[in-house]
């Protein structure tokens, strides 16, 4: 009773002070909104990891002892098929020596300034594999050409074994400071020095991978996004809203509380000093979708009670009166199901909660004052008399009624049926991938790996005994035998590793001897071959990237091709089964890189989302049972509110099969929303029973008549909503988009089909009169 | 080639150094400033004959993991090219007797030998890695060489007080092709003419590392040698510390001790 005199009171009061509500209203939102100044990109993969992630922490660790691994990689293929002719490898040459030049580059590696070790004599000879190309005789080329090919720190990595693709890798160290930020000016550089070197030697392909390429392109994706999709979406918007309402002006009013809901979300995300990747960047499209069902809820009363004679200001208070709970309730489980991603793992998830569920609220609160003192300043115009669409609800409604055993039946097979598809489901975060085919990164690096080298990695920080160790024999034996292992497994390209210097520096030793191809077996030998080779290296080419400051470890990395999350982590599974079973103890150390932090970073997720999804339905589902004042339709909302979620993931295991880091954080979201048209069915149902003292089977065909129409349509809305994220160039969004379309359809038929025979059965038997709660006049 | 390149190089410099500056038109010009500096330099550390020295050599990595190196030291004055110098490497127990001999020229690159205890064999290290990491540390060959006035282009920047002391600023641009640096900024103090501070620029003149001396002594009353050198990465946070000690002049070594067969004796 008090609800509803506040909203009558607080309704009038909208209405009396139009102009006062908009204006104030509109200075609340540009306060917000000027917040989005402070709004960037985050270029950073790194960004989806918590920072106390330990394999985020180990890989840092080994980064800090060796060198970064950011990088740009260039893949050069000629059209002639041939890296090996004077003029490829002159273009190579240069295109080594202006990669010096790209900004925080510490170091550049490829075939021409590979430094090759020989023997003359007594003398070792170091230089650069490849100098002054233009003047190579034949016999020259196809000398580099063998050897090139045929050297384990080469092949796979930056030559082809054929010779047809070879690649330059430039070693990226971004100041730790908003390190990030500097990812566009890298890629500008390397595209610019890209196209340059395609004028001097048109006759090649260059491509561009790597991680700052990687990094750059979650910018590049986000702005694209953002530019096709919301537009998209807005004019979903106007058709959706249009044909509902059939008014002009309720139309654009509604179009513009929405876009100053997004612009107070994006504002306040500002203030709060978020900054954009993928996953943040779609929640305008989402913060869009969202808002319209508050104003058409509004707007839908108001424009009944206008058609059925009411004067204009009386329409807007009463509208207000009925919605103003509902609308508040629905925004709030809303707000709540977002607000769940703060359990993930993964901050851009926090980060789109917080943004869509701040923008929730301000749909809300700018539905219910700026809403209504628009509609009060510009003019409406409805032709009086019935709206239409009951009918065929009035036909769902007698069929769900007759039907309602079996439906009751089907349902709960289909349900179950459904439900056994989910272990199907694997788990999969391969971070390539999470960029679509119009994405250049994801091209390049697919040519990338069918062409020359992989960009997954394992890498290790591999411990000796003591200061030195690692000229031990015992310890070169081990890993070179760890690295033979590695190169044995199907899935490996290449492997990295420092024994592969020591046995060519002790062939060199002894006149170039092949028979001398060996690790030499004497500690001191190894350790002053080491001294010796490191004495030899110029600059940026040193051994800082393999070797750590004491010599007492080494990194190795492995470079693998594509692999999904589970066949990594069953690598690396038998790599450490290797390790133990062969290596002391003390070298026994975790692989890392950002290809295991993603292939865990699903699993992950999921575990710290159950807890965020189950804190937000104990929530959520409190919250109804308060609201509708019965704990036993509260519980029987469970039901239709968890049921939708569940039956999408066994859709999505039937047909894709593949779930990962963005799929995990769906469950918490879609409760949140599917939530809404339980509420909106449950209370039309029990203000039949209480009010009206109707029996389940009236109360159902009541609240069909009354919010079936609404029901579908802000579904469809959803629906069309997170269906336009499929589009997205980047598949979290996409695949987050596409399973929660999904589920909220799944949801709309669970309420339709599943919620009132379960109703029917569970509350038919008694009489309404024996309802205990008394009549209430809550709600719609 | 080398020789058009040098005679070019100043008349260009000189050229944009008299747009510059047509104030100080009758004065000496900025490269004239510099270069008489570097000279300046170069003679007052002329003459030492020889030097030999210990040197601890800390290197400390991002993460603030060390590690100490110690090497004997000793270096015979070439008059008109680069010293010749040997460094003995005697821990870690693996590389003992490991000695590395080293002619260094002025524009070309270094002649180096290094004798391996293991093998019992002189290698002649053929490269052009003055550019790289002296024993994997900050110091590049180049930088712990001996700074002959040839081996740079320079200019005079600017005076200013560093440490309390009055010192010139002179840019250097190395001649030698293979060089890590496109220039490097030098701080001499003006009454000793000895190295405060350099601040070097890497290929795509990005600020890359900067070397601090300090802990000056004067030896025979005439030499001054700093006895720390602190050498510290900005682009990767490592650094290293080198620490001169029992440093001697003139102790009579000849070209003798500075060839093959020395090396393989040095201890």
């Amino acid at each position: 009773m008090t609800s509803n005199t506040f909203a009558e009171r607080f309704g009038t009061w909208v209405v009396n002070h139009k102009w006062r509500v908009l204006l104030i209203s509109l200075l609340c939102v540009f306060a917000a909104a000027s917040g989005g100044r402070f709004l960037g990109f985050i270029t950073d993969y790194r960004v989806f990891f918590s920072p106390d992630d330990p394999r985020l922490i180990a890989f840092e660790s080994l980064q800090n002892t060796y060198t970064k691994n950011d990088n740009v990689f260039y893949i050069i293929a000629p059209k002639n098929g041939n890296v090996f002719t004077q003029k490829n490898l002159d273009t190579i040459e240069r295109l080594t020596k202006e990669a010096w030049q790209t900004p925080y580059s510490i170091r550049v590696d490829s075939i021409t300034n590979f430094q090759y070790t020989s023997a003359e004599g007594d003398d070792l000879l170091v230089e650069d594999m490849v100098e002054d190309s233009l003047s190579l005789t034949d016999n020259d080329l196809q000398r580099i050409k063998n050897i090139t090919t045929n050297e384990p720190l080469l092949v796979n990595r930056l030559i082809s074994p054929s010779g047809h693709v070879t690649g330059v890798n430039v070693t990226i160290q971004l100041p730790d400071a908003k390190g990030g930020g500097r990812v566009p000016e890298i890629t500008k550089f390397s595209r610019d020095l890209v196209e340059k070197i395609k004028v001097q030697n048109p006759d090649l392909d260059i491509y561009l991978t790597g991680m700052i390429l990687m990094n750059n392109s979650f910018q590049e994706s986000s702005q694209k996004d953002m530019k096709t999709l919301v537009p998209l979406m807005f004019l979903i918007v106007i058709i959706v809203v249009g044909v509902l309402l059939r008014v002009v002006s309720g139309t654009i009013a509604t179009i513009i509380i929405i876009f100053l809901s997004i612009l107070t979300g994006m504002g306040l995300a500002g203030w709060a000093g978020i900054k954009l990747t993928p996953p943040s960047a779609s929640a305008p499209n989402i913060i869009l979708t969202l808002a319209i069902a508050d104003s058409v809820h509004i707007l839908v009363s108001f424009l009944y009670h206008m058609r059925h004679g009411m004067e204009k200001k009386a329409a807007i208070i009463e509208s207000l009166r009925i919605n103003l709970q509902p609308v508040f309730l629905t925004s709030l489980t809303t707000a709540i199901g977002f607000l769940s991603m703060n359990f993930s793992d993964s901050p851009p998830f926090h980060d789109l909660g917080n943004i869509v569920a701040m923008g929730v609220a301000a749909a809300f609160f700018l539905s219910v004052t700026t809403l209504p003192a628009l509609m009060m300043i510009l003019p409406v115009r409805v032709r009086e008399g019935k709206t239409h669409g009951h009918h065929a609800m009035d036909g769902l409604a007698e069929f769900v009624i007759k039907q309602r055993g079996r439906l009751l039946w089907i349902m709960t097979i289909v349900i179950l049926v459904l439900v056994s598809f989910i272990p199907r489901n694997e788990l999969n975060d391969e971070f390539v991938k999470y960029f679509d085919k119009s994405v250049d990164f994801r091209n390049a690096t697919d040519f990338a790996t069918d062409n020359l080298t992989g960009i997954y990695l394992i890498e290790y920080s591999l411990k000796a005994n003591d200061k030195g160790g690692v000229s031990d024999p015992d310890y070169l034996r081990t890993i070179d035998n760890f690295a033979q292992w590695y190169r044995e497994q199907p899935a490996t390209l290449h492997v990295n590793v420092v024994t592969d210097i020591f046995k060519r520096l002790n062939k060199n030793m002894h006149g170039d001897d092949p028979a001398w191809y060996r690790l030499p077996d004497e500690r001191n030998l190894a350790a002053q071959y080491l001294l010796l080779y490191e004495m030899s290296l110029p600059y940026g080419l040193d051994l800082n990237n393999q070797l750590n400051i004491d010599k007492s470890a080494t990194r190795f990395t492995a470079t693998l091709k594509s692999l999904s999350s589970r066949e990594l982590i069953e690598l690396e599974e038998k790599a450490q089964q290797w390790l133990r079973e062969n290596a002391p103890a003390n070298m026994i150390t975790d692989g890392v890189s950002p290809s295991i932090m993603f292939a865990h970073i699903g699993m992950k997720n999921i575990l710290s989302m159950l807890v965020g999804t189950s804190v937000a339905l104990v929530l959520i589902s409190f919250i109804l049972m308060i609201a509708l004042r019965s704990i036993k339709i509260g519980l029987v909302s469970l039901v239709p509110n968890l049921v939708p979620a569940a039956m999408a993931f066994g859709v999505w295991g039937l047909f894709v099969g593949e779930v990962g880091l963005a799929l995990s954080i769906v469950t918490g979201m879609t409760l949140g929303i599917v939530v809404d048209d339980t509420v909106h069915f449950l209370s039309k149902y029990l203000r039949a029973r209480r009010e009206q003292n109707k029996d389940a089977q009236e109360s159902v065909r009541y609240a069909f008549s009354t919010v079936g129409t609404a029901l579908w349509v802000t579904s469809l809305a959803l629906i069309a909503g997170f269906f336009v994220l499929t589009f997205s160039t980047f598949k979290l969004n996409s695949g987050m988009g596409l399973l929660t379309a999904i589920a909220i359809a799944l949801a709309l038929i669970a309420d339709f089909l599943f919620l009132p025979p379960l109703l029917m059965k569970l509350d038919g038997k008694k009489n309404a009169n024996t309802t205990p709660e008394k009549i209430s006049s809550q709600g719609a | 080639m080398k020789n058009t390149y040098k005679s070019r190089l100043p008349g260009i410099v000189f050229v944009i150094g008299a747009l510059l500056v047509p104030l100080a038109s009758q004065a000496e010009t900025a490269e004239e400033k510099g270069l008489a500096i570097a000279m300046e330099y170069d003679k007052r550390d002329s003459g030492f004959l020889d030097l030999t020295a210990k040197m601890t050599m800390t290197l400390r990595n991002r993460q603030g993991n060390e590690t100490t190196r110690f090497i004997k030291f000793k270096t015979l004055e070439v008059p008109g090219d680069g010293d010749k110098s040997m460094s003995i490497f005697n821990t870690p127990a693996d590389i003992k007797g490991t000695a590395m001999l080293t002619f260094s020229h002025k524009l070309d690159p270094d002649d180096q030998w290094l004798y391996l205890p293991a093998l019992k064999r002189v290698k002649r290290i053929s490269s052009k890695n003055k550019s790289g990491p002296f024993m994997g540390s900050e110091f590049a060959f180049e930088d712990l060489g001996s700074q002959e006035y040839e081996k740079y282009a320079h200019k005079y920047l600017r005076d200013e007080v560093i440490d309390g002391m009055d010192s010139f600023v002179v840019e250097r641009v190395p001649q030698y092709k293979y060089t890590g640096y496109t220039r490097q900024e030098v701080w001499f103090d003006k009454k000793e003419y000895r190295l405060i501070k350099i601040v070097f620029y890497d290929r795509k003149n990005s600020l890359l590392k900067t070397l601090t001396y300090s802990d000056y002594n004067k030896y025979i009353d005439q030499y001054w040698r700093a006895g720390k050198m602190y050498v510290e990465n900005h682009q990767t946070q490592k650094s290293t510390t080198l620490l001169w000690d029992d440093i001697v002049f003139k102790t009579g070594l000849s070209k003798r001790d500075f060839d093959k067969n020395s090396l393989k004796r040095a201890r």
